[in-house]
Parts: structure tokens; sequence; C-alpha cells
């Protein structure tokens, strides 16, 4: 399966009742956009903002961010099962709007979205705050319930990123970048030295709120199968999640992950990235074990030499992690795991819930304990109303003079677990 | 064998009562694992996970956990059998680990009071809470209507 990715560098965005994209600048036209936002009838009010890179802007609570593509050649359409028709995306040519992304800000769960800042300190621990971000601010109509109001913000930043992304269908690329994935003859016959390498992703599927989508379908009642890395750059998985701010994978990250990169990167070269095996993370046991046994046998059945393994959340998640592990080290397979550690605010705590001598190759995104320090901002997208109860938070988390005083894991993305982020651990 | 909840959610209690047999106890989160403990010690086995859930202890109040058999199974409330009970020693392993965890996460917590949080923050903790346990039903093959 063969993608040919086109990007188109978006340097600003403005207001304009002529959308279009000129001379890297996306011109957006907020009341048509708003109009559409506003068919739903759950959703009560809504309005845009733009927030730019080096401004001093803090926006929370975010729930989403997505960045804009659009398919112009090959099946499908981005968002499959979701926006676009359910047919098999990853090959022809996607566009996408690079150096921007629609952030759905709203409350859900109050404790759980998290904060963007575009300046200062925090801004470091976010790779959103590098982005021109065009900000839905969302309220539900009164009594709406909360998986309800999840799927209405969540179907409304997906739309308005599609439509969006069409303003680019007939514009030229400012780069390409060409992946393709082998087949598993092909890719022994062209790569026969070479170690085989998959990509174990595990989806957040613990319930409503905690929820992934893959072609439209909730994670949580598949099983792990096979799908090409480039069908995530097409937007075949989405974030339905609204819990841990610092390690949820944003559907953006679903587009860019960085360990699909990577293995890309490294495909042909120094090793057979021979594709993707996706599974779930439930919280019902027999679910834990049928999908790790699934997994370890797909790896095998693959002919693997090596798996590198990314988990998504903390507690329930570290037990299908360490699962995962074991049975696919268990069939001969080396594994790399990617996580985040919950080490407590000195450092000094055992960083995962569960643990496993095999699990002896480990990549930490961060400790999301660790306390920081952010100052006031001149600008506020969205509203301060939960920021002394946000997860990492605390009770007179919100200064008097508009500082916060929290954990790390209060910033969207900052230890994330596909290693999207700079931090690490000494 | 019978399939039954242990949870300090009084929105789990009142909405669940119907479609299975809920132990409530009005506890803390701690609490709550450690009365699951000691079920699992008497033969109880755990069918969710007992630290499920991105919101951390000492963040949330509120853990419903979904347990099989033990002594509920015979003590009236549930169609169990007399069978002398076994202890599952995997079920003893996770709640024990998820004790730990739990006592290591109020060890650093600076999360306020549950005296202190709203109604609507309480409300929405027990929705995720609700949420989780419910998410297990499909797999436990338990109908909610």
């Amino acid at each position: 399966m063969k993608l040919q990715l086109g990007y188109i560098d978006i340097r600003d965005i403005k207001f304009d009742k002529n959308p279009r994209i000129e001379n890297g600048v996306l011109y957006v036209d907020p009341d048509a956009l708003i109009a559409s936002v506003l068919q739903d009838e759950l959703i009560k009010n809504a309005h845009l903002e733009i927030a730019k890179p080096g401004e001093s802007v803090r926006i929370t609570p975010v729930k989403d961010v997505i960045e804009p593509r659009v398919k112009v050649e090959g099946r499908g359409g981005v968002f499959p099962g979701m926006v676009a028709k359910v047919d098999t995306v990853g090959s022809g040519k996607t566009y996408v709007l690079r150096g921007m992304a629609v952030v759905t800000c709203g409350k859900i769960c109050g404790f759980q979205e998290g904060i963007i800042d575009m300046s200062g300190p925090g801004a470091d621990y976010t790779p959103f705050s590098k982005l021109n971000n065009l900000c839905l601010v969302i309220e539900p109509q009164e009594g709406v319930k909360q998986h309800e109001y999840e799927h209405a913000c969540r179907m409304a930043g997906l739309n308005m990123a599609a439509a969006i992304a069409e303003l680019a269908r007939e514009l030229t690329p400012d780069e390409t970048k060409d992946f393709e994935t082998l087949t598993v003859k092909e890719g022994m016959e062209k790569y026969p030295d070479l170690p085989r390498v998959a990509y174990v992703q595990m989806l957040q599927s613990q319930g409503l709120l905690h929820d992934t989508y893959v072609y439209g379908v909730d994670a949580k009642r598949t099983l792990p199968t096979l799908i090409s890395p480039t069908e995530t750059m097409d937007g075949a998985i989405v974030s339905g999640n609204c819990v841990s701010a610092c390690d949820k994978n944003t559907t953006y990250h679903h587009e860019n992950n960085p360990v699909v990169a990577d293995l890309f990167e490294q495909h042909g070269k120094t090793l057979n990235f021979v594709g993707m095996i996706i599974t779930n993370e439930n919280v019902y046991l027999a679910d834990k074990q049928r999908s790790s046994d699934h997994t370890a046998e797909l790896a095998e059945y693959l002919s693997l030499d090596g798996a590198v393994i990314s988990q998504e959340g903390f507690g329930n998640p570290d037990t299908d992690l360490i699962m995962n592990c074991v049975k696919i080290e268990d069939k001969g397979i080396k594994t790399v795991i990617i996580t985040d550690e919950y080490a407590g605010q000195d450092g000094k705590s055992q960083s995962l819930a569960d643990a496993d001598p095999k699990a002896n190759a480990c990549v930490t995104g961060g400790n999301a304990n660790m306390v920081i320090r952010l100052p006031k901002m001149d600008k506020v997208i969205g509203t301060l109303d939960y920021v002394n109860v946000i997860a990492g938070a605390h009770e007179g988390s919100l200064q008097p003079d508009g500082s916060i005083e929290a954990e790390l894991q209060v910033i969207t993305g900052a230890t994330n677990e596909l290693g999207f982020n700079k931090l690490s651990a000494r | 064998m019978h399939k039954w909840i242990i949870t300090n959610n009084p929105l789990v209690r009142d909405k669940l009562n119907e479609s299975i047999d809920v132990d409530y106890r009005p506890c803390s989160y701690l609490e709550l694992l450690q009365a699951a403990r000691d079920e699992i010690h008497e033969g109880a086995v755990l069918l969710t996970h007992p630290l499920s859930g991105s919101v951390k202890p000492g963040e949330t109040p509120y853990k419903s956990i979904m347990l099989a058999g033990g002594k509920r199974s015979f003590s009236g409330t549930g169609a169990g059998s007399s069978k002398a009970l076994k202890t599952d020693f995997a079920s003893v392993e996770l709640i024990e680990s998820a004790v730990e965890t739990c006592q290591k996460f109020l060890q650093h917590a600076r999360w306020p009071e549950p005296e202190k949080l709203s109604e609507q923050v309480h409300r929405d903790f027990q929705v995720v809470d609700y949420t989780l346990i419910i998410s297990a039903f499909p797999s436990a093959g338990i109908s909610r209507d």
C-alpha cells in the first residue's frame, strides 16, 4: 500500500468572508463554520478563536486536537467511518495542512481536559504551542449527558477539520513524502537480511469517555488486527478519549504517529517495517487475556524479529502493556515498550502499576507528577473554572495572580506515550 | 458463576442494581480496594481491572469492581454454590498490587478532600466510574435492560 502525503504549510490563520488558502495563510469564515456546528441540537453555543505560537494565550479545557487533511487521489476519504464513508484508506494522495490544528475546547469531564499555553514555560511541554490553532469553543445544551456531548464535540471538530482541508484540494503542496508498506512476501524478498519489525499500538478503550475509534468502530469491541501504517495517516484512528490530558493520544497524534514516522524512516535501512498491529485496553480481564493472546499470535504470524509497543493511559493499561510485552517476548520476539511515568513528585516511586523482568527495554515520555509553574497569560480561550480540579492540579493551583502551580499532567500532550514530545527521564 | 459489583459509587448502586447484584459500601477509594481484596482472599475472582480508568486514585473518590463468586455467592443475595472456596492467586496478585499503587498515590496526593469537591465534580467522577464499569457488561454477558 502506497501513500503520498502533500504538505501545505499554514503560517497564519485569519477570519475572512472568502474562505481560501493563499500564500500560506488560511482564511476561514467563522460564521459559516459555526452555523454548521450549531446544526447539532446538543450544542447550545459555539465560537472560534485563533491562537498563534508565542502569544500570551492559555487554551483550556482542551478536548481534542485535529490536523486537517484531505484525500485528493485514491480510495476513500479522511476520517473513514466518522466523516467519510467507510472505505479502506492509506493509498493514493492526501494533502496535509501542516503547521495548524483545529482544537476543540469544552468541558466534558471538568477535571480531565488539559491546558495548552502558547508561550512561556508551559509551551515547551506541549507540541501544540508550535501550531496556529483554530480553537472551537463549545457549550452544550443544559442536561446533555457527557457521552452524548463528547460525541457532539468529537464530530464538530472532525467535520470542521474536514471542511477546512477541502480548501487545499486544488493547491500544489510545498513538500511531498512517499510511504509504502509491502506485502509480507514482497518485504521478505526485498529485505531478506533486515530484521522484521512491527509496531503494536494499544488503543485506549476502557469505556465511554475513554474510547478510540477505528474506521468508526469502538476499539473495545474489536479483536487485535493488522493495519497498514499509512491508514493512520488518513485518519483511520480517531480519539474519543477525554481523560488524562498529558498522555492521551489526540487525533493529531494518531495522524502524525511518531513511531510510524520513525519506523518508516528506518525502513529498508536498518529494519523492515512490516506493519502495524492495533489492540485495545479493556477493563474486563478476560478481554485483556484474549487481546494479548491474539496480539502475540499476530506477531508470530508475521515472523517478527522485533516489536515496538506503545500504550495509552495509566494503571489498567499497564497490565495490558506488560501482558503484550511478555507474551510477544515468549514467542522469541524482542520488544521495546513506550510509556510515561507516575513516579511521584520527587520521581522516586515505582513508575508503572505493573512490571516484569522481560520488559527490559523501555522508553519513557517523562514523569507526569513533576510540579511546574505556569505564569499568568493575558488571554484565556475557554475557561479557568476547572483549573483547580483538573487532574494534576490541587486546591489553590490557580494562584491569586493568575499563575498556576500544578503537576505536569495538566498539560495536553506533555508526557505522550507515543513519544510525541521532548521529555525523557534520567 | 455469580457476578456482582462492589462499589462506593451511589450512582452505580442506583442505576445498576436491577441489572446486577451490587454491594454498596460507603467508604473511601482505598477502603473499597481493601474490601475487594478481602472478598478475593475469601474466594471471589476479579473480573475487571481494579485500576480501571485513567482517573487516578487520590483524584477520584469512586471505584467499582466486578467480581465473581466468593462468599457473597451463597449469602442469600446470589445464586451461588456451596462448594469449598478456592483462592484465585492471579486475582490476589492484581488486587494487592492495586492497593499498593493506591497507597503510593495517596501519599503524594494534593487533591482536595472529597468533601471539598463541588456536587458537579462529584457527579462527573461518579459518571466516569459508572461508564467504566458498564463498559465491561457486554463482555460479562450482562444485559442492562
